[in-house]
């Protein structure tokens, strides 16, 4: 489905995260000058049809005690689809992407302790055939962008 | 964007929408006046275990209805004005780092996600990060250990496009940056959205 002007500026507004109060959605219509409602029906849709992957709190997870880690694995062809099932299973897996290197797959492991990441790479390779490569992040650089629709 | 809040955050009292039963232990609804830490003698409910129950609930997201916090105080059954607080007490310590939509990328257009990976003098790369990520162009950027012999990057600059000659010319902004401190470098093009999720914490780890 194609977007229209309104929901552009409504994906573009929601990157910026919305107030807390009691009718957060009634602040950011006011602001593009819809109706509450709308923005409401709005957001359903683009997250329906897959423009946006996720809408809410994003937390991190180091702040709240649990760690966090990028990890990738080296598939051969002929193997992905199940290796991605079986890695996609696990709930600790946030995200994953197959980029065009040797290294072909890339993760991002979220889990409440240091342990569980090991827990999880533990079960992966176990349950792939596959050794677990983890780069966890050793410093954050400060970035600030967002992606225009 | 300029979404304000308006001013009705005084106390309401217990008339909470759609609160049926609190469990044991965790009255609902009187009114509390200051943000407090530990337990609250007025309501007995501690933050450490609300924090934790609210970060499960919300983690799937934000219930898209007009008043989403007390949805959530109603299926925690605690006083909206409590899960407000703590949602932004959560905010300021960072724990959250916004209320917000993440676009997949490819449906709006920006279609070229590239990873630039660097090779970056240990002894300069720090420096170096804080000016690649003061880019536009980068949207994450992080120091991660290197892997050798399979894996010489330390540098991780994340950079997208509405094509890949587009990201190709960010990557080339970056270059300049780092200048001779970048030994070598890569792409890593992302083909397929296996999985996009979020964090959700979960007891199957």
């Amino acid at each position: 489905m194609a977007m229209d002007a309104v929901d552009r500026r409504i994906v573009n507004a929601l990157q910026d995260g919305l107030p807390v109060c009691e009718r957060p959605f009634l602040a950011v219509a006011a602001a593009l000058d819809l109706d509450e409602g709308e923005l409401i029906a709005r957001l359903d849709a683009l997250l329906a049809d897959g423009t946006l992957s996720r809408f809410g709190p994003l937390f991190d997870a180091e702040k709240l005690g649990g760690a966090f880690t990028l990890a990738a694995m080296q598939v051969p062809a002929a193997e992905f689809d199940r290796v991605a099932a079986q890695v996609n299973a696990l709930p600790a897996v946030a995200h994953n992407y197959a980029r065009d290197h040797a290294l072909n797959m890339w993760f991002v492991l979220g889990t409440e302790s240091r342990a569980g990441i090991a827990a999880a790479i533990a079960r992966i390779e176990r349950e792939t055939g596959i050794p677990v490569l983890a780069f966890p992040k050793e410093r954050e650089y400060f970035v600030a962008l967002k992606l225009s629709a | 964007m300029n979404a304000k809040c308006r001013p009705e955050r005084e106390c309401r009292s217990a008339q909470h929408e759609g609160t049926s039963a609190s469990p044991p232990g965790r009255p609902r609804g009187e009114c509390r006046s200051a943000q407090h830490e530990g337990t609250s003698p007025s309501t007995g409910v501690d933050v450490e275990d609300l924090d934790r129950v609210l970060v499960r609930e919300l983690q799937a997201g934000l219930p898209r209805v007009p008043r989403p916090y007390h949805a959530v105080a109603a299926a925690l059954g605690v006083a909206p004005e409590l899960v407000l607080q703590r949602v932004q007490a959560m905010l300021d310590s960072g724990a959250i780092r916004r209320i917000a939509a993440v676009p997949n990328h490819y449906r709006i257009g920006w279609v070229a996600n590239g990873m630039s990976v660097w090779d970056v003098d240990d002894d300069a790369v720090d420096a170096l990060g804080e000016e690649v990520g003061a880019l536009d162009s980068v949207s994450h950027c992080y120091r991660r250990p290197r892997r050798l012999p399979v894996w010489r990057y330390n540098l991780f600059a994340m950079v997208h496009g509405r094509d890949r000659a587009e990201v190709e010319a960010k990557v080339a902004g970056i270059a300049r940056v780092l200048g001779p401190h970048a030994r070598a470098h890569e792409i890593l093009y992302s083909t397929r959205i296996l999985k996009k999720t979020g964090l959700r914490f979960g007891p199957a780890d």
